[in-house]
């Protein structure tokens, strides 16, 4: 005799779903737990479940005036079937239980398998009690902790004015901010069942200064998650002051001189190079598509001995903080390399199964379109034991990269990434700026050339594209040497 | 359109509600399926149906509000108009948008085709095919790491409060593979091909997996290449990344907002060699998916952008077309803050060259046929790029992979130095081109 608790997918359409609409709690688990059993009975090996909610703003000042603030209201999921190592995501803006039944009956189809047939008996599901986060850290009262439209006109009007008070030559400047809230709740079929809710801010300046055929632009961003308060908190005349100061000496720089050179990266925003060079070459995405030269490293030399690496969701709100993945796992702080030798990858759940290699709490997406994949979080080069001017005094002829633009790297393993801001290193001192510099280089043999690391360990907002969208991510490092680079440039 | 009417009905409904009179709205629905294969096995397969508006209320001061939303329901439509209505009262005093002129004027006929989504299995079977194909091409080709078929339909409206309704679909598919090579004592080299097409069954496969195949091999004997000046060949491809990037010199909004190379009074003067002509051109009989009306409903048409090395018009919107005393080009996207953006380019040689080139004969030069990392490697606000590219050094006609360099200089530098802009154009996914031939680009290699 059947158990009485037992669903018979016949049943499905007289079943009453009383689930909260406009909030992702408990009342969820009956729906979605039946989703998931029918999953299963069609022959879906896992089924996982991602729904999101976002409200968004940005808001911009040009010179003296706000020139716009755009909300941005999203409800979306996603369905993740797995059937072997092939898998089929599906997303959708229904979120009524037959929108998602919809997603899940595509997915299923796609995967050759089908919904069971009227008689069945669909299997329990037993999700975990819901573990929430937003609950739990009090995270419910954020988005109206937050500032106001009007406080962020307010804000940023102020900053712009900080900053035409400080700046010369100014053709146009921008301070620039949004918040992007963020409610979230997976559910699968092996019982996770979790939530969180994500705040996160940023703002910056964007300055283009010009004298005649002269030209200079610098930007500058700060960021944070968890921090209601973070745009009252802004100390934009520093950083007005900071950006101000870099555009004036990079108005009248020479162009660099291509070649190899050594260089000295400044700390902060100076770890996309770790980023770019080896963090995307660490993520299963890569190992999957065998598209990185550290694919058989794990236990081996890969690195300078003085470096150590680490990829952490945790950071106490930095940009690439999380509480949990995109599919339920708890963040954690996961050793990349230690003093040259490969510790271990970046892994989702999919890149686990594919690879072999635990999971890390690194699957992350921008948002319902995208199943999630192997993403970084807060990547950073661990402090070394030299001081920052034992870093100059090595070094003859150079080049001081202070502030790194963006980058990328190919399948090849070979990457790129600009300098906005750069002086030249004569005999140990930084002497005149610098403009146009490109470094470029191959991943596998840079690594051993990063040879000095100073204590001054700094973090800096990024964002990062790949596989699963736009992702907040930190970047970070001390000052370092790298005994050759090529650097592009006139 | 049912479904544009269902939304342009429950707006008006939620607006009378909450007392607003004007206002507009923009949207689009998507319905796509992709696939990607790993030896001959299907690896990730994606579907998507989604929707999104954006709506613009403007409240009893004249000033807007927007917010954008995926609710297209009555009661996300009510709350997208709710807020936007909050926001107005944020919203700019000093030129504030306002309906375009020409939301009603009629628009170009456009022949884009909505062909039917072919099943899955076609999808997988087509891939799995191309990629065994590719990967048997040559033996150094041991994986096509990236890959993907994907077929997209699109839905896209703009109605506002004074009755325009606008509505038009299409449909494209597209198939992009990229190799990578393994062998022995060798750096693994990489090269992809990229096909778009109004449907699947119209997909040229065989070409797409061709050229990956003969760009992959092509790269297989590399050398470096010595750091210098030297005249430079940019593929179609490359030509149109570059002016795509530094697209600002063309944009209203960009000028007016001091964030451009341009001025507003840049119009009429020489910006490149008079060989060179650029249009932009959404209507262009080989652009996919060509859309006939912009994000404000104005129609979209040819500019002649650069005619003969002259700067000839800008790309407007209707505010910028307004404050400039031109007329709207279809050029804007919706938003708190209307952007201008390209639809296609279209490039083509200007006055006669004083001597013709050929790749055949040529000797010391470069051809790249990929720029990369221009997300990083532009300065769009000062002119400058530096950028590591995919290409052949070529020495008495004999082309020589180079394994890795960049490519610097400044773009108003670029357009003037082009000494010879080929006759024979070629499609791509942003435009059409021909080979642009340039002189003097420093290139750093060893």
């Amino acid at each position: 005799m059947q158990s009485p608790t037992l669903l018979i997918s016949k049943e499905l359409p007289s079943l009453k779903y009383s689930y909260t609409p406009d909030r992702f709690d408990e009342t969820w688990e009956a729906p979605l737990s039946i989703l998931l059993g029918l999953g299963r009975a069609a022959g879906a090996d896992f089924i996982e479940f991602f729904l999101e909610r976002v409200n968004y703003i940005s808001c911009m000042a040009e010179d003296d005036a706000i020139t716009s603030i755009s909300p941005r209201l999203a409800t979306g999921a996603g369905v993740r079937v797995f059937r072997g190592k092939a898998d089929c995501y599906v997303s959708t803006n229904d979120l009524s239980f037959n929108g998602l039944k919809a997603a899940l009956e595509k997915g299923l189809s796609i995967m050759g398998l089908h919904l069971p047939a009227p008689n069945s008996f669909i299997p329990e599901i037993h999700l975990e009690l819901l573990r929430d986060y937003a609950t739990k850290k009090g995270k419910e009262a954020w988005l109206g902790q937050s500032s106001s439209m009007r406080e962020m006109g307010d804000v940023l009007l102020l900053a712009n004015g900080s900053l035409s008070q400080k700046a010369t030559h100014v053709q146009s400047r921008r301070a620039v901010y949004f918040r992007d809230w963020q409610e979230v709740l997976v559910a699968a079929s092996d019982g996770t069942f979790a939530r969180d809710i994500r705040l996160t801010q940023s703002v910056g300046y964007s300055l283009l200064c010009a004298d005649g055929t002269n030209r200079s632009s610098i930007n500058k961003r700060v960021g944070s998650t968890s921090e209601p308060d973070f745009l009252r908190t802004w100390n934009y005349a520093n950083d007005a002051e900071e950006v101000a100061e870099s555009a004036a000496k990079m108005l009248y720089a020479d162009y660099v001189e291509s070649g190899n050179y050594p260089v000295v990266m400044a700390n902060e925003f100076g770890g996309v190079i770790f980023h770019e060079a080896c963090g995307h070459l660490l993520e299963t995405t890569q190992i999957e598509r065998k598209t990185t030269p550290f694919a058989e490293k794990k236990g081996e030399k890969i690195a300078h001995e003085n470096l150590t690496a680490w990829d952490e969701g945790i950071t106490r709100d930095a940009f690439g903080t999380i509480d949990m993945d995109d599919e339920g796992m708890p963040a954690q702080r996961t050793l990349l390399i230690e003093n040259g030798i490969l510790k271990n990858f970046i892994s989702d759940r999919a890149g686990s199964m594919r690879t072999g290699q635990p999971r890390t709490g690194s699957g992350r997406r921008q948002g319902y379109t995208f199943a999630a994949a192997s993403r970084m979080r807060n990547t950073y080069i661990a402090p070394g034991e030299y001081e920052i001017d034992d870093l100059f005094a090595s070094i003859e002829k150079g080049i001081y990269c202070k502030k790194m633009g963006g980058g990328s790297v190919g399948p090849t393993g070979q990457f790129n990434f600009a300098v906005d801001e750069a002086y030249l290193i004569e005999n140990g001192k930084v002497t005149k700026p610098l403009k146009g510099a490109t470094l470029i280089g191959e991943a596998t043999e840079i690594m051993d050339k990063i040879s000095m690391c100073s204590k001054d360990l700094g973090l800096a907002a990024g964002f990062c594209g790949s596989v699963s969208g736009s992702v907040y991510v930190t970047v970070g490092q001390p000052h370092l040497k790298v005994d050759s680079i090529t650097v592009g440039g006139r | 359109m049912a479904k544009v009417q269902e939304i342009a009905t429950a707006a008006q409904e939620a607006a009378k509600k909450l007392g607003i009179e004007k206002f507009d709205i923009y949207g689009s629905s998507i319905d796509e399926t992709s696939v990607q294969v790993d030896q001959g096995e299907p690896q990730q397969m994606k579907a998507s149906q989604r929707s999104g508006v954006t709506v613009r209320v403007w409240n009893e001061d004249h000033t807007v509000g927007v917010t954008s939303t995926t609710d297209v329901d009555p009661i996300g439509l009510e709350l997208a108009l709710k807020t936007a209505k909050e926001a107005s009262y944020f919203g700019v005093k000093d030129n504030a948008p306002d309906f375009s002129p020409e939301a009603t004027a009629e628009t170009a006929e456009v022949k884009s085709e909505h062909l039917p989504q072919a099943p899955v299995s076609h999808l997988l079977e087509t891939l799995i095919k191309a990629e065994k194909e590719l990967l048997e091409a040559h033996p150094a080709i041991a994986g096509v790491p990236y890959n993907g078929l994907a077929q997209r339909d699109i839905d896209r409206f703009y109605l506002n409060s004074q009755g325009a309704l606008r509505h038009e679909a299409h449909s494209y598919a597209s198939l992009y593979l990229y190799t990578k090579t393994e062998e022995e004592g060798r750096k693994p080299r990489s090269a992809g091909a990229f096909r778009v097409s109004p449907g699947i069954e119209k997909l040229d496969v065989e070409g797409c997996l061709k050229e990956a195949a003969e760009k992959t091999i092509s790269h297989l004997n590399y050398d470096k290449v010595k750091t210098g000046k030297y005249r430079v060949v940019f593929s179609p491809e490359a030509f149109l990344s570059l002016i795509g990037a530094f697209s600002n010199l063309f944009n209203a909004q960009s000028i007016l907002d001091n964030q451009s190379l341009s001025t507003v009074e840049s119009l009429g003067s020489t910006i490149a060699s008079p060989l060179l002509c650029l249009d932009d051109n959404a209507l262009h009989p080989e652009n996919i998916g060509a859309e006939a009306f912009d994000g404000e409903g104005t129609p979209t048409r040819a500019i002649s952008l650069i005619k003969n090395g002259v700067l000839s018009n800008f790309l407007h919107s209707s505010g910028t077309a307004k404050r400039m005393n031109a007329q709207p080009t279809g050029h804007a996207n919706m938003g708190a803050k209307v952007t201008v953006s390209p639809h296609f380019f279209h490039v083509y040689a200007g006055e006669p060259a004083a001597q013709e080139y050929s790749l055949d004969n040529a000797d010391n030069l470069i051809l790249i046929d990929d720029l990369s990392a221009l997300h990083a490697g532009v300065q769009a606000l000062q002119g400058s790029f530096s950028l590591p590219f995919d290409g052949w050094l070529i020495q008495d006609g004999k082309r020589t992979s180079i394994e890795s360099a960049t490519v610097a200089g400044d773009i108003r530098e670029v357009l003037k130095s082009i000494v010879y802009v080929e006759k024979e154009t070629e499609f791509t996914g942003s435009g059409v081109a021909p080979r642009v031939w340039v002189d003097e680009l420093s290139i750093t290699g060893e």
